[in-house]
Formats: C-alpha cells, structure tokens, sequence
C-alpha cells in the first residue's frame, strides 16, 4: 500500500497534537467549571432551603408560640364558657396567620354531664364565627388534633389536612395539651388548637423561583406533600406512593433521607418532572417536616455548557485555519521534492533529455537536485557509449553467425548421399553448439568403389577453430583424392596444418577409406576417439586404440595405417567428445558406457535410425542443460558389395 | 290522632320513595373497597336489573345500621359480625349477599418496638377502631388471656407513627399500605391477620332490614347480583376501575392516591376470591364459626339461624 504524501503525514500529525491539546484544555475547563458550578449549587440549594425551611418555621413558631401560652393561661384558670369562647375568639383578633382555635376539654373535665365540650372559632368569610365542637358525629377524643396531644401529652403539629368545610383549605394544626390539679392530683384538662392556613406557605414556596424548570417542596412528617408544583399531589401522595407509582427506587430513599431528618444533596439521573437534577434538602425539625430544593442539572450546567461550546468553536475554526496554514507550510516544503520526484521518474522511464528543473540550491533538497542532474549527464554518456559498443558487438555476433553458417554449410548434409550406390548406408549428423565450434565430419568417394569417411574435432571454439576445421576439411579432401593410405593422408593433412601453424592449434581425426568391394576398411586415427564398430550378434565395441597425436601441433608425425573386414551388416559409429561429455543439469557425464548401451540397443537400425536414436538419448540426458560443445555423429554400414538394401530393423 | 295521622303520612312517603330511588349506604368513604359497587352504578347493572339504586358514601361518623333503622337507605355494606350483633342487639337485619370471603383486619407492630409474637402485645397500647372493629380483636385477647392497654385508634394511623401506640389495627388493604407509604417497610413491620387466627370473618357483606326484602326480595336480589357483575368487571378491568374510583374519591374530595388504591385494588380481589371465582352466598361454617365466637366471647347471647339470617341471593 502506498504510503501517504508527507506533506499529509505532516500536517496530520500536528493537527492531530493540536487537537487533543485543545480537547484537554477544553475538557480540563469544562469539568473545572463543572464542578465549581455543582459547588455553588450545593451551596445556593443549601442555603435556599435554610432560607425557606427558617421563614415557614418563624410563622408556624409564632403559632406554636400563641397556643402554648394560651394553654399555660388555662392551667390555672376558671373560666366560663363565655370567657372561654370569648378566649378563642380574641386568638383570632390578635393572630391573623391563625384560621381557627379550639378549647377542647376531657370527657366531663369542664362540667360534670358533658362528655364533649369544645368551643371553637373560625374565620368564615371576613368575620369570626363561634360554635362548639362534640358530639355522636364528630368524636373529637379519636381526632389526632385531640389525641395526638392527649396521648403523647405534648404540643405537637399535625399532618396537614384538608379542611371539609373551610373550603378545601390546606391546614395544619398545632395542639397543646393543658392540665389543671384536682383532688387526684395533675390531670390532663384538654387541648388548645390553632389551626393555621397553609395557603401562605403554598404561595410562598410557589413563588420560589429556582431557575427555569427547577422547584420547591415540602414534605410532611410522613413524607406527604404539603407544597409542589403539581398540585394534584399534594396531600394526596406521600414521596413513597409517588416512587411507587413511577416504579422510582431512588425517589424512595431520597423520601427515607427527608423524612428521617437529615440534610443531604443528592444527584438524580431522572428526577420526575425534572430530569437530570440535584436535590438539596433540609429538614424543619420543630414541623419534622422537610424542603427540598430541586435544582436541573441542565439549566444549572447551561451556562457551562454554553462555554464549552464557544470554546469548541473556537476550537474548530483555530482547527481549520491550523490545518490551512499546516497544509500550506507543508506543501511549500515538499513542493520541490514533488517537482524533483516526477523529474526523476521521467529519468526513470529513459528520458534522458529533459534537464532537471531549476531548484534552488542552498537546502537538502537543492543539493539532492544537483547530484540529480549529474546523475542524468553521466547516465547519458554512459549510454552514448553502451550504444556504440552495443552496435560493435552486434556487428561481430552476426559476421559470426554468417561464418558459421557458411561453416556448417561445408559439410555434407544431403541423406541419403549416394542414392544410387547400394553398398553403403551413410547418416551423420552435427548438433552446434550456440558457441561456433571446431567439430567436422565429411565423407566422399575417392574413386569409383572406395569411399573415405572422417570425423574431427579442432582444439578451441570460435572463429580460428571454424577457419582450422574448414582448412582442415578442405586439406583431406584434396589429400584424399590422391593418397589411398588412410596414416599418409593423416601425415600428409598433419604436415600441412602444422606449418605456419602459429597458433598452435591442433585437430583429432578419425579418417578411414572402405573399399565398397571387399568391405575391406583402412584408417587412421589423429588423437581421436575410436569408433564403435558394431557386428551382427556382437556387442558394440570400440576399435583398438592406435594411440597417435593430433594434427597440426607439430610437423612430421607418421600416422599407421590400421585395417578391418566390414562383413555386410557390419556399421562403424563416430562420433566427437561431444557426446560422450554431453552434461545433464546436475553435471553428470553422458559417458561412454551409456553411449554403448544406446547403440547396443540399436545395433540392426540403420545409420539414421542409430545417429538419431542416439542424439535423442543424449537430448534426453542433457535436458536443460546448455550445451557446451557441438555434439558430431557419423555412421557407416556396410551393406555388402553387391546391390542391395539394408535389411530392416 | 294528630301522631297517628302523621306516622301514615311518613310510611306513605317512605312507601313512595322506596318505589323509586333506592339507597345503598356503604360503611366507608368512598374508595377501591367498593369498587365493585361504584362500577356496578357506573356501568348501569342496577338499572339494568330494574333498581333505581343511589350510592351514599359512608364515612368516620356514619352508621349504616342507624341509616337502616331510621329509613335514610334500603340497603347497606356491613361486615358480618357488626350485622350479626345487630341483629342480636334487636334490629331485623337479612343478609343477601356476601362479597368478602376472608378477614382483612389485622394487627400492625414495628419490629423495632420488639413485638413479634402475639404474648408480646401483653401490656401494651393497642389502639382499636369502634365496637365493630374490636370484636375479633377482644375475642382473641380473651382466647390468649392477654390484657392489653386498649386505645380508640384515630382514622390515622399518626399516633402509632409517633410512638403513642405498640400495635394498631389494620386493614390489610387500607391501613396498612399507609403505613407503607409512610416510608415503612414490610420488613419493618410485625402483621397478626385475624384470618390465620382461626377468626377468619368473612366481611364486606350486603344486608338490609326483613321488612325491605319482604317488601321485594327481586329488588334486593338485584342489588346483589348487579354488586357482584361490578366486582367480575373490575377484576377484568383494574385500570379502568382503578380511574373510575380515583375519579369518585375526589368528587366526594376525598384524599386519592393511585399507589393506594392500586394496593387495595388488589387485596381486595385477594380476599374476594379467596381462591375461587366471585360468588354471594355465605357459607354456614364461616358463618357458624363466627357466631360460636361471637357467643362464646359473650358479644351476643342468642344467634340467629342461618336460614332465618341469610337470604337465598338467588341463582
């Protein structure tokens, strides 16, 4: 995969610094902030209810404060009924906050014989009414006003309640019990009441404002509402039938914190009505009552929020004029290695003519322009050169190539040679190698019945040995025609290379002269490899040695002259050290022994069915071997004096 | 002769309005423990059985048995002990149809006071509701022979919040959920149910006066059959139950809360099908055993029979 441009991986890399030191700081800021905001909302929640939770407390105290010296006032007096109506009303005149105040004695504590008395005054349009409490309907003694203060035998605040008949208003009542000494000592008397209207602290808290979407509320000693925003709860559900309704476990145990009388602040994910909120909450511990001060979380964090999304603009518009300004920095500083690059891969494609671009010098990149454009000069020389001598060695290759040909062309390549001589059956054949060779073979008749045949191999490659062999052949055949004896054509062929021969160069040959007549068979062998001669039912064996020097490495060498009966049928194969040496790829020898073998196997074929089984061998022995020297066969059957065909194979 | 003259003239206009509206008085404020009743007139199933029947709320300071004998309604809601010491008291009350099968009424302690067994109650406060609601209450401390301090107990449950009592009674589908939502805890709390004590009372039942089922037991019949077509109605649809009654507590501005009523809801459908499927009849062992313990705790001296007692409510 291709990697990215640097100017990309650059500008990347630092823009990918410069935002995550801007996500920090942000993120540093936005949480710092936070936390100081949940702070100060800890602290203004905190103080909001003390604020609120001490004016509902001061009002209803002011209450508290009234009954409970009215109740001291009736320890020890002995009042009338009238002064004692006159009593609850004359509460009234001077408490306006107090609705409603009640008398109420024990079962016949006021008077022998009535089991209920109870005066009572109220507030009923703008003036007070006057009446008396008790009787089969109304058993105030299992009313909590009564009872509670009877029972527990001290002043106590009731749950608010709902007044039937003071028009659906919300009220509290504070008892306080009073006792008088009789003849069984202190006995509890009644209770005095004031009923306070709690439509002022429902305004009140009302009026609280606490953000947007943030409240007030009072809950009761048992955890009933006594102020929300929703109205429908208030003293119908108490915080727990509320939690249970919303299947709300966390609304639950904030209920459990209020009404136990403890102060506290606390996080919600989901605060009915709400949503994400802080609750802080205190107690109004003479009420047992408790205010909770509800704070959004959202509306608290707005402006925090607000900030860090500024700070984020600001953030990404730096962001981007960063990256335009990276991108462009960056792009500047490659620019010239981009020029240079696509110079050099027009270098690279042979475009050796296009001068580098002009690139300041003075920086990296300048001095790597410079070696560019030195490299490009001294290329070009270069290939002016290899061009030259390219076009000369090619020269050479082909006049090589022509000599060649016009090499192989000297020998004899028309089979058969004498179609119409029946004595003989001649094959040869010459596998070149790429490298001109020395290798020759020839054959030809001398006189009317004797027919001469040679193989030879000149000492070296190329085109002295190419002009050797051709000189060579040319010298045996001129010789040939007029020497019969196989050894004096030899000295007379070695006599005649060998002077002038500077180069000392040498050539082996096998040359031998049959008579057609008599199968009779001279030769004489120049360092050459002894043929194979194959009789009928014999194996193939090799002709004994007449172990003489090559040819042409010194003058005046005499050559024997060695003879042979060819019975018909009888064939002699030659062939040069090509064959023999033939290498496979793992550069093991052809050798003799499988030469013999492969003849052995073709010992009734006929000279072209053996030369060619015998190439095909060593083809399939060499494989891919390159072939290293030309490989030279020649063979030769007697076929008898008389007309006749080789009998077939 | 002027008294003479004037009592013809009450019983004829008693006459005339009992052949036109109907009352049925209940022994409580409105709320999920007649929701069987409120759906019934809802729904029409007293009309639609040929009584023109109106619902009275009853109330802290209402006696369905006064508001029998003085003819201020025709029928009325009573548990079976109240109506059977009325009856022994000298009023001709009939019973025609039985709705609660099993006692809800219990006793509630805190834990945390150490009551967990009955002997435990032994000297304490205990705080009762009126005569009809002590009956069990006192049979049991006679049968365990524990004294207790007997307190009368407020509608509220705010004494016994505040320490003031050791145990109170209880209404296991009313009283003792407002203890719940009070932020007390099941856990928290030690519940003797009168039912488990061998003083199982089959309740809420619907009664009238002989003279009133003489005069037409198709009518009273009636009643009673449509009363228990409400109950299947609600029992099938509690939420629309559940609205219908929230919606009547506050008509009659009584405090509503879903939580509660969602609770009484269901442990009435508890102690109305007790296992079984809705049905009127009382059976004569809950109603022998209620009178044996009735008599043997010396409440009343001379039961009734339970064929001159109970109505046959029809098929």
């Amino acid at each position: 995969m291709r990697r990215m441009a640097i100017a990309t991986r650059l500008s990347l890399l630092i823009l990918a610094c410069v935002t995550a030191i801007v996500v920090l700081v942000a993120g540093y800021a936005f949480e710092s902030s936070r936390r100081t905001m949940v702070d100060m909302a800890r602290e203004n929640g905190a103080l909001l209810a003390q604020s609120t939770a001490g004016r509902i407390s001061a009002q209803l105290q002011a209450t508290a404060k009234v009954t409970e010296t009215v109740a001291a006032t009736l320890e020890d007096a002995d009042m009338r009924e009238s002064d004692l109506r006159d009593l609850t009303r004359r509460i009234l005149f001077s408490n306006p906050g107090i609705f409603g105040s009640a008398i109420a004695f024990e079962p016949h504590a006021f008077q022998a014989g009535r089991r209920f008395f109870a005066p009572f005054s109220f507030r009923q349009d703008s003036h007070v009414t006057s009446t008396t409490l008790g009787g089969a309907d109304y058993n105030y003694f299992a009313m909590d006003w009564y009872q509670l203060a009877k029972e527990l035998n001290q002043p106590i605040w009731t749950e608010p309640y709902f007044d039937e008949g003071g028009g659906r208003a919300l009220m509290v009542t504070y008892s306080a019990p009073f006792a008088r000494v009789t003849p069984r000592g202190l006995q509890l008397t009644g209770v005095v009441t004031a009923d306070v209207n709690l439509d002022w602290l429902q305004r009140m808290i009302a009026s609280i404002r606490v953000s947007d979407n943030g409240h007030v509320f009072l809950l009761s000693r048992y955890g009933a509402y006594i102020a929300h925003p929703d109205a429908g709860l208030i003293m119908n559900e108490t915080i727990f039938t509320h939690a249970e309704e919303l299947h709300h476990p966390s609304l639950r145990d904030l209920g459990t914190e209020m009404v136990s009388g403890r102060s506290g602040f606390i996080e919600f994910a989901d605060f009915p009505g709400v949503g994400a909120a802080y609750v802080s909450f205190r107690p109004l511990p003479d009420e047992h009552w408790s205010l909770g001060v509800v704070l959004p979380k959202d509306e608290l964090l707005a402006g925090v929020n607000r900030l860090t999304r500024v700070m984020a603009g600001i953030g990404l518009a730096g962001f981007a004029v960063l990256a335009g300004v990276v991108l462009l920095v960056s792009g500047s500083i490659t620019r010239p290695l981009r020029i240079l690059t696509s110079a050099a891969a027009g270098i690279a494609g042979g475009d050796l003519e296009q001068p580098m671009p002009f690139i300041a010098p003075g920086d990296e990149v300048g001095d790597l322009a410079a070696s560019f454009e030195r490299m490009r000069e001294s290329l070009k020389k270069h290939i002016a050169n290899l061009t030259e001598t390219t076009a000369a060695k090619e020269r050479i290759e082909s006049e090589l190539r022509i000599a060649h040909d016009i090499q192989m062309g000297i020998l004899p390549k028309t089979f058969p040679p004498f179609p119409d001589r029946t004595e003989l059956d001649v094959f040869a054949s010459i596998l070149p190698a790429r490298e001109v060779g020395g290798d020759l073979y020839d054959f030809f008749f001398v006189d009317e019945h004797r027919f001469c045949f040679l193989v030879g191999d000149v000492s070296g490659k190329g085109v002295p040995a190419a002009f050797f062999m051709a000189v060579t052949k040319t010298l045996i055949k001129a010789v040939a025609e007029r020497e019969p004896d196989p050894g004096r054509i030899l000295a007379r062929v070695n006599d005649e290379l060998a002077a002038d021969n500077d180069s000392c160069m040498f050539v082996t040959l096998f040359l031998a002269i049959l008579d057609t007549r008599t199968g009779r068979l001279g030769y004489g062998n120049a360092g050459h490899p002894s043929p194979l001669l194959l009789r009928a039912g014999l194996p193939p064996e090799r002709i004994a040695g007449m172990e003489e020097p090559m040819a042409g490495a010194m003058p005046d060498i005499d050559y024997s002259t060695g003879t042979l009966d060819l019975l018909p049928g009888d064939a002699l194969f030659l062939s040069t050290d090509g064959v023999s040496e033939a290498m496979n790829p793992d550069l093991e020898l052809y050798s003799d022994d499988r030469l013999l073998e492969t003849v052995a196997g073709q010992a009734r074929a006929g000279a072209r069915d053996l030369v060619l089984a015998v190439s095909a061998s060593v083809t399939a022995w060499a494989g891919d071997a390159e072939q290293s020297d030309d490989i030279t066969m020649l063979a030769v059957r007697y076929l008898g004096p008389g007309p006749g065909r080789p009998s077939p194979s | 002769m002027r008294a003479a003259f004037l009592t013809v003239i009450l019983v004829v206009l008693c006459g005339a309005a009992q052949a036109g509206t109907q009352r049925l008085v209940l022994h409580w404020l409105p709320q999920a423990q007649f929701a069987g009743v409120l759906m019934a007139e809802e729904k029409g199933f007293y009309a639609r059985r040929g009584v023109d029947l109106s619902i009275v709320p009853g109330g802290p300071d209402v006696n369905v048995s006064r508001h029998l004998a003085e003819g201020r309604a025709e029928f009325a809601t009573m548990f079976l002990s109240t109506a059977l010491e009325r009856r022994a008291s000298g009023m001709d009350l009939v019973h025609i149809g039985q709705i609660v099968h099993q006692s809800a009424l219990m006793l509630v302690a805190r834990k945390d006071s150490g009551i967990r067994a009955l002997n435990d109650l032994q000297g304490r406060r205990v705080g009762m509701w009126g005569p009809d609601f002590q009956i069990q209450p006192r049979a049991l401390f006679k049968r365990l022979g524990i004294e207790v301090e007997v307190v009368e107990q407020a509608p509220s449950m705010d004494l016994f919040m505040r320490g003031g009592l050791d145990a109170v009674s209880a209404m296991w589908y009313n009283e003792y959920h407002t203890l719940m939502s009070y932020g007390l805890d099941e856990k928290d709390m030690t519940a003797f149910f009168f039912r488990d004590l061998d003083l199982n009372f089959p309740e809420d039942g619907l009664y009238c006066l002989r003279a009133t089922y003489e005069r037409d037991p198709a009518a009273a019949r009636a009643v009673a059959q449509a009363t228990l077509e409400g109950w299947a109605y609600v029992f099938a649809h509690p939420e629309e139950a559940l609205d219908l009654v929230i919606r009547r507590m506050k008509e009659h501005k009584v405090r509503a809360n879903r939580a509660h009523q969602r609770w009484m809801l269901a442990r009435m459908q508890d102690i109305i099908l007790a296992g079984g499927a809705p049905r009127l009849n009382l059976d004569r062992p809950d109603f022998e055993a209620a009178t044996a313990a009735l008599v043997e705790q010396g409440f009343i001296s001379d039961p009734p029979g339970y064929a001159d007692f109970v109505m046959e409510p029809g098929p």
